[in-house]
């Protein structure tokens, strides 16, 4: 028998195994070939040259219902996103705090962000987003509050309205810009922020050369502060910055940045949700710092400070930094739920309402997938480039 | 007259007290509280945090109102106080846990099924408990199966024989070798289940002791349980199968391990659900009518699969490289090697790991309410709070949820903490 021989053994398993594989590919393929045929369905994907027909209410590009559904799932795309964007940054802000904390010698605080991470992490987030949807859309005030002379509801600072119909901010403007496309300015304004990064660096390797030569590092923090807002200040003020405030036309509200509410719901339900397990990664990490470490670093005679940023985090972070990462991931995949609140992401534009519409399962489903396991396989390469960075050089 | 000199003293006094700030809960306070400036405002931002939240709260919880039919009603008990109207919870209370199509007169057999679940999970969850209570282990499933779905007790019955049959038939012909054994056992069970499938009657099930429910009228939190329950129990053998799959160093099968890996742990839950709604059926052979139920189950089973089968790969990496030399050096074949030695302790190590995907994964039982099945998400947001009674009762009934999820997820994770210390053999 073949799979007695060593020789063969793993050669022969291997065969039936392809056997297998392909007679269940066959298997199911034949169905699918069967069912298409009795359904009177092809596999084309020509349904996304047609015209969509549908609204979406947050939209980051140019979109009406005559554009075409692949403007429509370039609309979902962008707005995917848009949220698991924002939401990794305030996630990993609120998941670094309350990790911090739960490790903090006063005993109130630490107890309490104990209870915030077993709230969170052990309620569904589909139930914290349609908490907080509900809490957009039922118990902020509507615009009409607003109106008259004793309105029950008031602009936060003048500048913000929180409605039941989203939450409007002011937007900038340039007025005197040095390119006619908005676009163009706000690029301008990009180009300069990273050109302040560069010469910060430069900063930093000017403060190390010179402390290397005279074992006194020259103070940067003043340096660094105007190199990264002078510049751009200045830039803002010659092209004329203005904010345009939102304020109560007719029955709602009219100029400034709206922000849906089921935007505000997934990116708020998903940041603090996230954080929770964000917070525990980071208390580990920390944790994982042997107190060795720390004394260490104090009988050398390094101030607590720079403790922190020479010794603790640089190894704490290669702790956290994997988990982390694997979080942003679980953002993106998880901001698919954005079609409980009806926020137009990608799984709520392609894998809803155009599925819906021209009835291409296979076609719509199949898309969706490909786009989130590009985007998750863009992120583990990111992972692994990181990870062999700040791996232990060991022999 | 006696002169006494006692300046002398002829015993010890006793030590007077510790000053009182440094003792007792005025020191615990100082030291924990406000042991510096910036701890202290923080402490009273916590406390003034604490005292809103508990001030809008308790009031609430404390005038609640238990017994209204309708929020109209409850809010003219209330009288303009807060308060808050539990009285949905009460009235719905069935729908809430069975979903609103499951028969009001067999609500026992759930129930029954749940209890029986304790008695099923203890011996697997507490190994002092002892091991012949796995018999019932292994029966459960089909018992739970009849209790729950009811129809003719035959069906489960002849599933249970093929079992049953495929382990007598591995246990005769694994002595010979191992692939004997699991071809053996695969080839017995089929052939039990067809015959035996065959042998039931069509009529089986009209007449049977326990009224038929088709499984589209499985909702509340019911169906999260079962779920959560089934895809767990499922995953598991697959997720090891995985594992070994994908540490293999055999091409063709690590490759198929880890391209499904991969592609489902890189895809949301919801797309894969979006595959059991509207594309899995196109999969089956065409007369065949496989319910949306089952093709969840399937779904959900592949995508904790696929995460238990990395938790598990990294229980396999931890294993000192010994261990795999030692079982080869004691002339095991590979299976041996894998059930006597590597695997106890692989799993051991992983079991932290399983529970967390465990609780992710029944957190995520919630998604089925996107597919339009009546989960309790989807019974809160559907059948009761489109209701006119109960138009705009949120925050009672999300927070009844959030609850029931909180308590069976907390009790998993602690559940889990105390099975760590308690297999935890070295660093005593």
């Amino acid at each position: 028998m073949l799979i007695y021989d060593t020789r063969y053994r793993s050669l022969t398993f291997q065969v039936i195994a392809a056997l297998v594989l392909a007679l269940s590919f066959w298997f199911l393929g034949n169905n699918l070939i069967q069912n298409l045929r009795a359904a009177g369905l092809n596999i084309s994907y020509s349904f996304l040259g047609e015209t969509s027909g549908y609204d979406i209410n947050q939209v980051l590009i140019d979109y009406d219902s005559r554009s075409t559904h692949l403007r429509a799932a370039i609309v979902g795309i962008l707005n995917t996103l848009l949220v698991a964007f924002f939401a990794c940054i305030t996630a990993t802000i609120f998941g670094v705090i309350a990790g911090v904390l739960r490790l903090s010698n006063n005993w109130l605080v630490a107890k309490v962000m104990s209870v915030y991470v077993e709230i969170f992490r052990n309620i569904p987030v589909l139930i914290w987003i349609i908490i907080i949807f509900t809490i957009m859309t039922a118990v902020l005030p509507g615009p009409r509050a607003f109106r008259g002379d004793n309105a029950t509801a008031s602009m936060v600072l003048d500048l913000f309205a929180f409605t039941n119909r989203g939450i409007y901010i002011p937007s900038p403007h340039f007025e005197s810009g040095l390119f006619d496309s908005a676009v163009q300015n706000w690029l301008l304004v990009i180009a300069f922020l990273v050109g302040s990064f560069f010469a910060t660096r430069r900063v930093s390797a000017w403060a190390t050369a010179k402390q290397e030569a005279t074992g006194v590092r020259p103070s940067t923090f003043w340096i660094n502060l105007a190199i990264w807002f002078v510049p751009v200040i200045l830039l803002m003020l010659i092209m004329g910055l203005s904010w345009e405030v939102p304020a109560l036309k007719g029955f709602n509200f009219a100029g400034g940045i709206k922000v849906g509410g089921p935007l505000i719901a997934l990116w708020f339900a998903l940041s603090i949700y996230t954080g929770a397990f964000i917070a525990e990664n980071v208390r580990a990490g920390i944790q994982a710092i042997s107190k060795g470490q720390t004394e260490a670093a104090s009988a050398l005679g390094l101030r607590p400070s720079r403790v922190m940023n020479l010794v603790v985090l640089p190894q704490a972070l290669r702790v956290i930094i994997p988990p982390l990462i694997s979080q942003y991931l679980n953002i993106t995949k998880n901001s698919s739920l954005a079609i409980a609140v009806g926020y137009a992401d990608i799984t709520a534009t392609l894998g809803g309402i155009t599925l819906n519409q021209t009835g291409r399962a296979i076609e719509c489903v199949l898309l969706l997938m490909l786009f989130y396991l590009t985007i998750s396989l863009l992120i583990s390469v990111v992972m692994n480039t990181y990870n062999n960075a700040v791996k232990l050089k060991e022999r | 007259m006696s002169t006494e000199l006692a300046f002398v003293r002829t015993e010890q006094i006793p030590p007077s007290p510790p000053p009182s700030s440094a003792i007792g809960p005025k020191k615990w306070i100082k030291d924990n509280l406000f042991s510096s400036i910036p701890n202290t405002i923080l402490t009273i931002v916590t406390i003034w945090l604490i005292y809103t939240v508990l001030m809008v709260v308790v009031p609430w919880m404390a005038n609640g109102v238990w017994n209204t039919s309708s929020l109209t009603e409850c809010r003219e008990v209330l009288q303009g106080k807060t308060g808050a109207c539990f009285s949905v919870l009460s009235e719905r209370w069935n729908q809430i846990l069975y979903g609103f199509k499951y028969p009001v007169d067999s609500y026992w057999r759930p129930n029954t099924a749940l209890i029986l679940l304790a008695f099923a999970a203890a011996p697997v969850m507490f190994f002092d408990l002892p091991r012949k209570m796995l018999i019932f282990t292994a029966i459960y499933p089909f018992l739970a199966y009849w209790l729950i779905w009811g129809g003719t007790i035959l069906g489960p019955l002849v599933a249970l024989l093929g079992f049953v049959a495929g382990g007598f038939a591995f246990m005769r012909l694994s002595f010979k070798s191992f692939a004997a054994g699991f071809f053996g056992a695969i080839i017995a069970a089929f052939a039990v289940w067809i015959i035996g499938g065959g042998l039931i009657p069509e009529t089986a099930s009209e007449n049977s002791l326990l009224a038929a429910v088709p499984s589209r009228d499985l909702g509340g939190f019911m169906l999260n349980l079962m779920l959560g329950v089934t895809c767990v129990s499922l995953s598991l053998p697959l997720g090891i199968a995985l594992a070994l799959g994908r540490q293999s160093n055999m091409p063709l099968i690590k490759g198929i391990s880890v391209v499904f890996i991969e592609f489902v742990r890189g895809v949301p839950l919801i797309t894969l659900l979006f595959v059991a709604s509207v594309m899995l059926a196109y999969f089956f052979p065409p007369d065949s009518t496989v319910d949306l139920f089952l093709r969840v189950v399937i779904m959900i089973t592949m995508f904790s699969a696929a995460y238990i089968a990395e938790v598990i790969r990294g229980g396999l990496a931890a294993l000192p490289k010994g261990q795999y030399e030692a079982a080869d050096s004691l002339g095991l074949d590979y299976p041996q090697a894998m059930r006597l030695i590597i695997l106890p302790q692989a799993l051991k190590i992983s079991i932290p790991g399983i529970v967390n995907v465990a609780v992710g994964l029944f957190k995520d039982t919630t998604l089925v309410s996107v597919i339009s099945m009546f989960d309790l998400v989807g019974m809160i947001r559907g059948p009761i709070l489109a209701s006119t009674e109960w138009n705009g009762v949120y925050w009672e009934l999300l927070g009844f949820a959030a609850f029931l999820f909180f308590v069976v997820c907390y009790g998993i994770s602690q559940y889990s903490q105390w099975l760590e210390r308690r297999l935890a053999t070295d660093h005593r």
